[in-house]
């Protein structure tokens, strides 16, 4: 019960904590992106591809947690090996 | 024969919801009860088998674009086949400023930009089409239908994310060879990024040291490279199964429709939003893939 109690926390404490970082890392790029396309609009489509490549970088992580505190919580693989222990 | 078996596999994905996901999460493998991380002597079949496949289908796509290309007004194919080419040469461009390496990098590029997209747009499928086909297949051929596992991603396998990055690390090292010669590139991997100095204890010491930060660099590059596409499509898979099971929940009661009409409705909207996911990383894939190998080119 413990188990299963500790890891429900823990895939919610990834999930969030990945998504806090990840949208206040994207939150300042995008800003930065959006004043830079103010002074230069001619770079707009330039810069809009760069921005759209640091998405997929600082996603990266957080997307990577996220897959793993579903993985977690659909298909626990602690419980199996509490079923080995038992034996 | 083959009727009663299907029937009997349907009744058993009467399964709990662990079960289901877990089921759909097992690999087609040539040892199915490995459960551990590493293991050079397992295959999977599935992800050899659809990566194959699919880059088949992207040699076959291209070859069509180019023996078809006529100098008069191009058609849509054609037009279409030619954006993508010019976009990847404009990136590379930028990137490679070497004539030669971009002969050969360009078209890289390019294989890899189209390759990881078909092999991501397999997670647009049904979550159960093939897998249920494949366990009618398996058994009509004797098999038990319940352990007939399929996993059509090739991309959600860390061994097919994790071979596309060793293969561009096995490039941009070919490149750092050939380019800087085996002996530069040895003289680079000991003295950047600390420098040396005339003392030789003291080159020494810095020599071990660079040569720790570099492998650092290789491997996390490389890790990095692969996992970052693993853990998008494995994710938009699993979120993909957990959907499948929201609909699958279906009774005659109030929460079973509502149950379905959230099936549909995030269906919907995470298919749409993978749509994005899937080009993207393909893009992130193949840019970062020029950036290592420019990499291979930069002196210092």
């Amino acid at each position: 019960m413990e188990v299963i109690s500790f890891v429900a926390l823990a895939s919610g404490l990834i999930i969030g904590l990945g998504a806090v970082g990840a949208c206040i890392g994207i939150g300042i790029m995008g800003s930065k992106f959006l004043e830079a396309s103010a002074r230069q609009p001619e770079l707009m489509g330039e810069l809009q591809t760069r921005m759209f490549l640091l998405v997929g970088l600082i996603d990266a992580a957080f997307i990577i947690g996220t897959g793993v505190a579903l993985w977690f919580a659909t298909a626990n693989p602690f419980l199996a090996q509490i079923a080995q222990i038992a034996q | 024969m083959a009727v009663e078996d299907v029937a009997a596999s349907a009744a058993s994905h009467a399964m709990t919801p662990g079960e289901y996901v877990a089921h759909h999460l097992k690999f087609w493998s040539t040892d199915p009860d490995f459960d551990g991380v590493f293991n050079l002597a397992v295959f999977h079949i599935d992800t050899i088998l659809f990566s194959v496949l699919l880059a088949g289908l992207t040699f076959w796509v291209l070859w069509l674009a180019a023996t078809r290309a006529t100098s008069g007004v191009p058609g849509r194919f054609q037009s279409a086949v030619e954006v993508l080419v010019e976009f990847v040469h404009n990136e590379t461009k930028g990137i490679i400023s070497n004539e030669t390496s971009r002969n050969a990098v360009a078209p890289l590029g390019l294989s890899i930009f189209i390759w990881v997209t078909f092999m991501n747009t397999m997670d647009l499928f049904p979550v159960d089409l093939f897998p249920v086909i494949w366990s009618g297949i398996y058994s009509l051929f004797g098999g038990d239908p319940a352990h007939a596992y399929l996993r059509v991603l090739p991309t959600a396998d860390v061994s097919g994310a994790m071979g596309l990055s060793i293969s561009v690390l096995l490039i941009s090292i070919y490149y750092n060879i050939k380019i800087k010669g085996a002996l530069g590139w040895g003289h680079e991997l000991v003295t950047a990024p600390f420098g040396t100095s005339r003392n030789p204890i003291l080159a020494a010491i810095l020599g071990v040291v660079n040569f720790a930060m570099q492998m650092v660099e290789f491997i996390s590059k490389t890790l990095s490279h692969g996992l970052r596409l693993f853990g998008n499509m494995y994710a938009g898979e699993l979120i993909f199964l957990l959907i499948a099971m929201m609909g699958g929940a279906f009774t005659l009661s109030g929460t079973g429709f509502m149950l379905v009409i959230g099936h549909i409705i995030a269906g919907l909207a995470w298919a749409i939003f993978h749509i994005l996911i899937i080009l993207l990383q393909a893009f992130i894939f193949m840019m970062l893939a020029l950036v290592y190998i420019g990499q291979a080119h930069d002196t210092h």
